[in-house]
C-alpha cells in the first residue's frame, strides 16, 4: 500500500489492465458453469436476433414481391416465435449473470472486511475509517457492472457483430465492404473520445473528491466557522471549488456533444453508401429489394455495440481503478501474523514480563526505551506518568497491537511472537478510556460475539460491576437498544458496561486504561467498587489517572519519557520524593491544602 | 433560480426542434430512393438521395451539438447555483440544526441530491422534450405515409410505456428496501473498523466477519428480488419493438400488395419505428429522473428554506465602547419548542475584566450557555446583554468577533498551522507572522512549533502531521488569542493538557486578562479556584455562586462535590 494514503483515492486507472483483469477473473472461477451457460445463452440470443431481418428480407422478396399473401402469416409467426424465445433467454441470462455478480460482490466484501479486521493497528492509525469503508462498499459496487454487464456482455456484442457481418457478406460481399468503409473512422472517433473522456472523467472525479472533502471538513467544523465569523471567506473558497467542478463538467459536455452526433453522421454515411451502391446493385439485378431493407436494419444494429463501447468505457475505468484500490488493501499483509507453530495454552497464570523493551511507532522516534518490568501472576500494578510517557504504548504492545523493535515481552514465559495474536488476546482483557459500544443491545454489548456466554452470565457480570441498577432503569433492560458510540448512555454508564464486558470474558490479565473524562462523584464511587471486583483473581495492569485507583495497587510504576523511573508502593514513592511525589503534589495540592485547613 | 437560464433553455429547445426536424425528414429521402430503385427511374438520382440523406443527418447533428452545449451546460450552471446556495445556508444555520443532522446526510444532499436535481433539469428536460418532439414529428410523418399502419405499429409501444411505468414503481420500492439494508451493512463495517481496538482485544474478528457475511447473504437475496424485476426491462423492450416490426411486416406487406403503400414507405416506416424506440424507453427514464429529482428538490428545499433565525436583525448596531460586560437575565432555553428546558432562569452579572468560572456535571448546560453568548443558537430576546445591549441587537459578526472561544472539542482544519492560528485574523504579512508567533507563545505552543520541521507551515491533518490532543487544544487557544477578544471563553479547554502546562498557560494568560473578561469551564479545582465568581450549574439551573472560599463555606453542591474528592485525600494521609 502506498505510504501516502490520501492519493490512493485518486488512482484513476486504465480501462483495461490485464494484470488486474486476471486477478478479477479468479473470482469468477467458482461460477464458471453459470458463466458458461450465460455465454451460451448470449450466443443463442445473437443468432435469434438475426431471424428478424432475414424474415423481413424473405417476406419482401417472397410473398410481398409476388403478391401472394397466403403464406405471409407463417413468416410473421417465425419472427414472433424467435422474439418470444429470445425474450425468455434474455431474461434467464440477466438473472444468471446478476446472481454471479451478487455472489462475487458479497465474497469480495467479506474478504476485504475480514482482511481489514486482521490488519495491525498501525494500519488503522494511517487509514481513516471512511476510506476503509469505501473499499468495502463503493469500490466493490463499481466492480458489479464489470461482472454483470462488462465481461460477459462483450461476448454478446462480439457474437452479434460476427452474426451481422456474416449475414451482410452472405447477401453481398461487395456491399458489405462498402458499408465497412466508415468503420475505421468510427473506431478513430471512439478512440479519440475514449482519450478525451478519460481526461475529463479524471478531472471531474478529482474535483468531486475535493468538494466532498471540503464539505466534510467545513460541516464538522461549522461551529468554528460561525464563532470566528468566517462565513464569507469560507463561502468564497467553496464557490471556487464548486466552479472548478463546473468547469470540469463543461469540458466533458463538449466531448459528448461532439461524439454522439458524430457517430450518427457516420452511421448516416454508411446508410447513404448502402443506398447508393446497393441501389445500383438492385438495378443491376445482383441484390434484391428485401436484402436492401435487411441491410439498412442490420447496419443500424452493427454500429450500436461499437458506439456503446465508448459509454462502457467509464464503467470499465471505474472498475479498474476500484479493483486496484481493493487489491492494494488485500496485498498488504498484516504486520502481525500468527507464527507457523503457535503456542497453545488453555489457561495462563497471567505472569507478564517486559525485558529490555524498546519501541517506536516509526523510525527512531523511541517511545519506550529499554523497559524492564516483571508482573507476577495475580499482581496488581498501576502505571502513572505524564501524557506521552509511553503508558498506553506499553499496554498496546502487550496486546500485540504493534510490533516492537528490540527486547522481549512474554506471557507465562512465552514470548509474544510465539503466540497466535488471537489466542494471546483471548487471555487478555482490555478496557479502554474511550468506551466503544456496538449497535445492538446492552446484552449484546456485554457478550459481543461469544455465544458461549449465557444470558445468566451476562446478568451476573452486570450485577458484579454494579451495572444492574442502571440497566434496570432502562425500559427494556438488557434488551435495550444501544446505538453506535452509545450516545444514549452517559460516560459513567458506558464505563460500567465495559467493565461488565471484561468481566464476562474472564481474562487472566486485565489491562485498564482509566477514563480521564470526569464523571460525577456518585458514579465515580460505583466505578471504583466495580473496578475492585473486576481485578479480583487476575493480573491487573492499570494506567491510573486517579489517586483512588492507585491506593489499592500492589505496586506503582512511574513512567517518564519512555522509561520506568520509579517502582514501589505509594508510601515508598512518596518517601522517595521523586517524580511520583511531584506528580502527586501537583495534582492534589489543592485538596491537601484544604484538608490541612479543615483538619 | 432556474429562471436565470430561461434563455439558454429556449435556445436549447429550439436547437432540439431543428435537430429533430432534420433527423425525421431524412428517412423520407430513403423512401424516395428505394421507390426510385423499384420503379427503375435511373441511377443518376440515387447518389443525390443518399447525399441528401447524409446532409440532413449532418445538419441534425450540428443542431444536436448545440442542444448539449445549451441545455446540459445550463443544468451544470444551475447545479453550481443550487450547491452554492445550499452551502451558504449551511453557513447560516444554527447549532440546533447540526445536532439533529448527521454530516453524511448533508454531504449526500450537497452531492447526490444536487446531482439528481440537475439530471431532472438537464438530461431530464432534454430527453423529455426530445421524446415529445420526435414523437410528434415521426408519428405525423408515419400517419402521412399510412395512418392505419401507424395505429397498428404503435400499439406495442404504448403497451411498453405503460408496462415500464408499472415496473419502475415496483423497482423503486425494492430499491428503497435495498438502500436500507445497505445502510445496515455499511454501519456494521463502520463500527467494526472504528472499534477495531475492542474487536481485537476481545478477539471478535471472526464473529464480526460471520455477522458481516450473514448480512451480505441477505443483501444478495434482496438484490436478486430487484434483479428479477429489472431483468424484464431490456428483454421486454426487444420483444415489443420486435412485435411492432412484425406487425408492420404483416399489415404493411398486405398494404404493399394492395398498392396502398410503397416499399420505400415501408422502409421509412421501419426506420421511424427504430427512431421512436429510444424516446419511448427514455420516457420511463425521464419519469424516474423526474421522480428522483423532485424528491431531491424537496430534500434540498427543506434545508434551503429552513428559517435561519440567527441573523443580524434590522437596526442592529455595535455599541460604541466594547468593554466586555455581560449580563444574563432570567434566561430559559430549550433546543426545540417541545423539548425539555436545557437552561432555567439563569442570572449572571460579569463586570469587564472579571474572570468567572462555571462548573457542574456533564449535561448541566455549561456548553449551551456559552454557545448562547455567541448566538450559535437563537437567544430569547431580553435575556443576554453584552455592554448593556441585547445580543440579538448586535450585528452578528461584531458580536462573534468580540468573543473568543476555545471550544471543548478543538477542531482544526487541514491547513497549515499558520492558517489555523490566523483563521479569523487578517493583517498584512509581517504583522500577521508576528501576531501568530505571539499567540502561539501565549498558548504555550511556540516550543512545540519549533520542533516541527516546517514550523508554522506544517500541514495539519491527514496530509500533514497529527497533533496530540494537547497540541490541538493549544493551537485552538492560539486561534482565539490572536484576535485579542474582549471576552475569552475557555470551555474545558485544558482537558488534554497536563496540569503542569495548564498552570503555565493560565498564569501567562492572567498577565493579559486585565483588560479582558474571561469565562472558564473546567473540572479542575486549580483552574476555577482563583476566579472572581464560580457559578455551579446543575440540571440547567445555577444552584450556587460565589468565590471558592464562599462556596466551600456554603456547604452546598460545590462543597459537597469537593468534600467527596477530599475524602480520598484524607484517607491517603491517614
Amino acid at each position: 500500500m502506498s505510504t501516502d494514503g490520501y492519493h490512493e483515492d485518486e488512482i484513476m486507472g486504465k480501462a483495461y489492465d490485464s494484470r488486474l483483469m486476471r486477478r478479477l477473473i479468479v473470482y469468477l472461477l467458482p461460477y464458471r458453469a453459470k458463466v458458461a451457460v450465460s455465454v451460451a445463452l448470449l450466443f443463442t440470443i445473437a443468432a435469434l436476433d438475426l431471424v428478424g431481418p432475414i424474415v423481413v428480407q424473405r417476406a419482401i422478396d417472397g410473398p410481398i414481391a409476388t403478391g401472394d399473401l397466403s403464406d405471409l402469416w407463417m413468416y410473421v409467426l417465425v419472427f414472433l416465435t424467435s422474439l418470444i424465445v429470445a425474450f425468455g433467454l434474455r431474461y434467464v441470462q440477466v438473472i444468471v449473470m446478476n446472481r454471479v455478480g451478487q455472489e462475487v460482490m458479497a465474497r469480495l466484501r467479506v474478504e476485504i472486511f475480514a482482511h481489514i479486521q486482521n490488519m495491525h493497528l498501525q494500519f488503522f492509525d494511517r487509514n481513516p475509517v471512511g476510506r476503509l469503508l469505501t473499499r468495502v462498499t463503493s469500490d466493490v459496487a463499481a466492480l458489479n457492472e464489470l461482472f454483470t454487464s462488462g465481461v460477459v456482455a462483450i461476448f454478446g456484442d462480439i457474437f452479434t457483430l460476427i452474426g451481422i457481418v456474416a449475414v451482410l457478406f452472405y447477401y453481398s460481399w461487395q456491399l458489405a465492404l462498402v458499408t465497412f468503409i466508415v468503420l475505421p473512422f468510427l473506431m478513430y472517433a471512439t478512440w479519440l473520445f475514449k482519450i478525451k473522456a478519460r481526461e475529463s472523467y479524471r478531472a471531474v472525479r478529482k474535483q468531486t473528491a475535493r468538494l466532498s472533502a471540503f464539505l466534510q471538513e467545513q460541516i464538522t467544523g461549522m461551529a468554528i466557522v460561525q464563532m470566528f465569523a468566517q462565513e464569507a471567506k469560507t463561502q468564497n473558497t467553496f464557490d471556487d471549488i464548486n466552479a472548478d467542478l463546473r468547469t470540469a463538467h463543461f469540458n466533458s459536455i463538449l466531448y459528448y456533444a461532439l461524439f454522439f452526433p458524430g457517430v450518427e453522421v457516420l452511421g448516416a454515411i454508411s446508410i447513404g453508401l448502402i443506398i447508393w451502391y446497393g441501389g445500383g446493385q438492385i438495378v443491376a439485378g445482383v441484390l434484391t429489394a428485401g436484402a436492401l431493407v435487411a441491410y439498412i436494419q442490420l447496419a443500424e444494429r452493427f454500429y450500436r455495440p461499437i458506439r456503446d463501447l465508448a459509454e462502457k468505457y467509464n464503467i470499465f475505468q471505474a472498475a479498474m481503478a476500484a479493483s486496484e484500490r481493493i487489491f492494494d488493501i488485500l496485498d498488504t499483509p498484516p504486520a502481525i501474523a500468527a507464527p507457523l507453530k503457535p503456542t497453545h495454552r488453555k489457561h495462563v497464570s497471567g505472569a507478564v514480563s517486559f525485558k529490555n523493551l524498546t519501541f517506536a511507532y516509526k523510525g527512531e522516534d523511541w517511545i519506550l526505551k529499554n523497559v524492564n518490568l516483571e508482573v507476577k501472576a495475580g499482581e496488581k500494578i498501576a502505571i502513572v506518568g505524564y501524557t506521552g510517557a509511553g503508558k498506553t504504548s506499553l499496554v498496546s504492545l502487550l496486546c500485540r497491537f504493534y510490533e516492537y523493535q528490540h527486547g522481549t515481552i512474554s506471557l507465562d514465559g512465552v514470548e509474544l511472537r510465539d503466540w497466535d495474536p488471537v489466542e494471546l488476546r483471548s487471555h487478555i482483557g482490555l478496557v479502554l478510556q474511550d468506551v466503544f459500544l456496538f449497535s445492538g443491545t446492552i446484552e449484546s454489548n456485554i457478550r459481543l460475539g461469544r455465544r458461549d456466554i449465557t444470558s445468566e452470565q451476562v446478568e451476573q457480570a452486570a450485577l458484579q460491576v454494579n451495572a444492574t441498577r442502571l440497566i434496570s432503569r432502562l425500559p427494556q433492560g438488557f434488551k435495550e437498544p444501544v446505538t453506535e458510540r452509545g450516545s444514549t448512555l452517559s460516560v459513567g454508564e458506558k464505563q460500567l458496561l465495559s467493565f461488565a464486558r471484561a468481566l464476562a470474558f474472564d481474562p487472566s490479565v486485565l489491562i485498564l486504561d482509566e477514563a480521564t473524562s470526569s464523571v460525577d462523584t456518585d458514579t465515580e464511587i460505583l466505578i471504583q467498587k466495580a473496578l475492585a471486583k473486576l481485578m479480583e483473581g487476575r493480573t491487573a495492569i492499570v494506567i491510573a489517572h486517579r489517586l483512588s485507583t492507585i491506593r489499592h495497587m500492589d505496586r506503582i510504576i512511574v513512567m517518564h519519557k519512555g522509561e520506568i523511573r520509579e517502582t514501589g508502593t505509594h508510601d515508598e514513592l512518596i518517601a522517595a520524593e521523586g517524580i511520583y511525589f511531584r506528580l502527586y503534589q501537583l495534582q492534589y495540592k489543592d485538596q491537601e491544602s484544604i484538608a490541612a485547613s479543615t483538619a | 433560480m432556474v429562471l436565470k437560464y430561461k434563455k439558454a433553455g429556449w435556445l436549447g429547445i429550439l436547437a432540439l426542434t431543428i435537430s429533430n426536424a432534420f433527423d425525421t425528414v431524412a428517412p423520407m429521402f430513403l423512401r424516395e430512393a428505394v421507390d426510385s430503385i423499384r420503379s427503375g427511374d435511373g441511377q443518376y438520382q440515387l447518389w443525390q438521395y443518399a447525399l441528401a440523406f447524409v446532409l440532413m443527418i449532418l445538419c441534425g447533428g450540428i443542431a444536436r451539438y448545440f442542444v448539449r452545449q445549451t441545455l446540459i451546460k445550463a443544468s451544470r450552471r444551475v447545479e453550481y447555483d443550487i450547491r452554492s446556495d445550499f452551502f451558504g445556508q449551511l453557513l447560516r444555520l444554527p447549532r440546533t440544526f447540526y445536532h439533529r443532522t448527521p454530516t453524511g446526510d448533508l454531504i449526500t444532499r450537497a452531492t447526490s441530491d444536487v446531482e439528481a436535481v440537475r439530471q431532472m433539469i438537464g438530461p431530464g428536460v432534454m430527453q423529455g422534450a426530445n421524446t415529445l418532439i420526435v414523437g410528434t414529428f415521426a408519428i405525423s410523418l408515419m400517419m402521412y405515409l399510412d395512418w392505419r399502419l401507424t395505429l397498428y405499429a404503435l400499439s406495442p409501444l404504448l403497451l411498453m410505456s405503460v408496462m415500464m411505468n408499472q415496473l419502475a414503481n415496483k423497482v423503486h420500492r425494492q430499491f428503497t428496501i435495498i438502500q436500507e439494508h445497505f445502510a445496515i451493512l455499511q454501519a456494521h463495517a463502520q463500527e467494526s473498523f472504528a472499534g477495531i481496538r475492542v474487536v481485537k482485544a476481545y478477539t471478535q474478528e471472526r464473529s464480526r466477519t460471520e455477522e458481516f457475511d450473514e448480512l451480505n447473504r441477505q443483501f444478495i437475496e434482496k438484490n436478486m428480488r430487484m434483479v428479477h424485476l429489472q431483468a424484464l426491462f431490456i428483454p421486454a423492450l426487444s420483444l415489443l419493438v420486435g412485435a411492432s416490426v412484425a406487425i408492420v411486416l404483416y399489415v404493411g406487406g398486405t398494404h404493399i400488395v394492395e398498392q396502398t403503400l410503397s416499399l420505400g414507405s415501408f422502409v421509412a416506416f421501419s426506420i421511424y419505428l427504430g427512431v421512436l424506440t429510444w424516446p419511448t424507453i427514455a420516457l420511463g427514464w425521464v419519469v424516474s429522473l423526474y421522480q428522483r429529482g423532485s424528491v431531491s428538490t424537496d430534500r434540498l428545499n427543506r434545508i434551503i428554506d429552513a428559517p435561519s433565525e440567527v441573523t443580524t436583525r434590522p437596526g442592529a448596531v455595535r455599541p460604541e465602547h466594547v468593554r466586555g460586560k455581560i449580563r444574563i437575565q432570567n434566561l430559559t432555553f430549550r433546543y426545540s419548542p417541545d423539548g425539555p428546558d436545557v437552561l432555567r432562569g439563569i442570572n449572571m452579572d460579569i463586570e469587564p475584566g472579571q474572570t468567572v468560572s462555571i462548573v457542574g456535571p456533564t449535561g448541566s448546560g455549561k456548553s449551551t450557555l456559552i454557545h448562547l453568548l455567541s448566538r450559535l443558537y437563537e437567544v430569547p430576546e431580553g435575556t443576554i446583554f453584552i455592554d448593556d445591549q441585547d445580543i440579538v441587537m448586535w450585528p452578528l459578526r461584531d458580536l462573534r468577533r468580540t468573543i473568543g472561544c476555545v471550544p471543548q472539542e478543538s477542531f482544526l482544519f487541514s491547513n497549515s498551522l499558520r492558517d489555523n492560528i490566523a483563521f479569523g485574523f487578517d493583517a498584512p504579512g509581517e504583522v500577521k507572522a508576528k501576531k501568530i508567533e505571539e499567540a502561539a507563545r501565549w498558548a504555550n505552543l511556540a516550543n512545540d512549533v519549533d520542533q516541527f520541521p516546517k514550523g508554522y507551515d506544517t500541514m495539519i491533518g491527514e496530509r500533514g502531521i497529527t497533533l496530540s490532543g494537547g497540541q490541538k487544544q493549544r493551537a485552538s487557544l492560539a486561534r482565539a488569542l490572536i484576535l485579542n477578544p474582549k471576552i475569552l471563553i475557555l470551555d474545558d479547554a485544558f482537558a488534554s493538557v497536563d496540569t503542569h502546562t495548564e498552570e503555565a498557560i493560565l498564569s501567562e494568560l492572567r498577565t493579559v486578562t486585565e483588560q479582558r473578561t474571561t469565562i472558564l469551564i473546567s473540572h479542575r479545582v486549580s483552574t476555577v479556584k482563583e476566579s472572581d465568581t464560580i457559578f455551579v450549574l446543575d440540571e440547567g439551573r445555577i444552584c450556587e455562586s460565589g468565590s471558592h472560599a464562599d462556596l466551600v463555606a456554603a456547604s452546598g453542591l460545590y462543597a459537597d462535590m469537593y468534600r467527596k474528592q477530599l475524602l480520598e485525600t484524607e484517607l491517603e494521609d491517614a
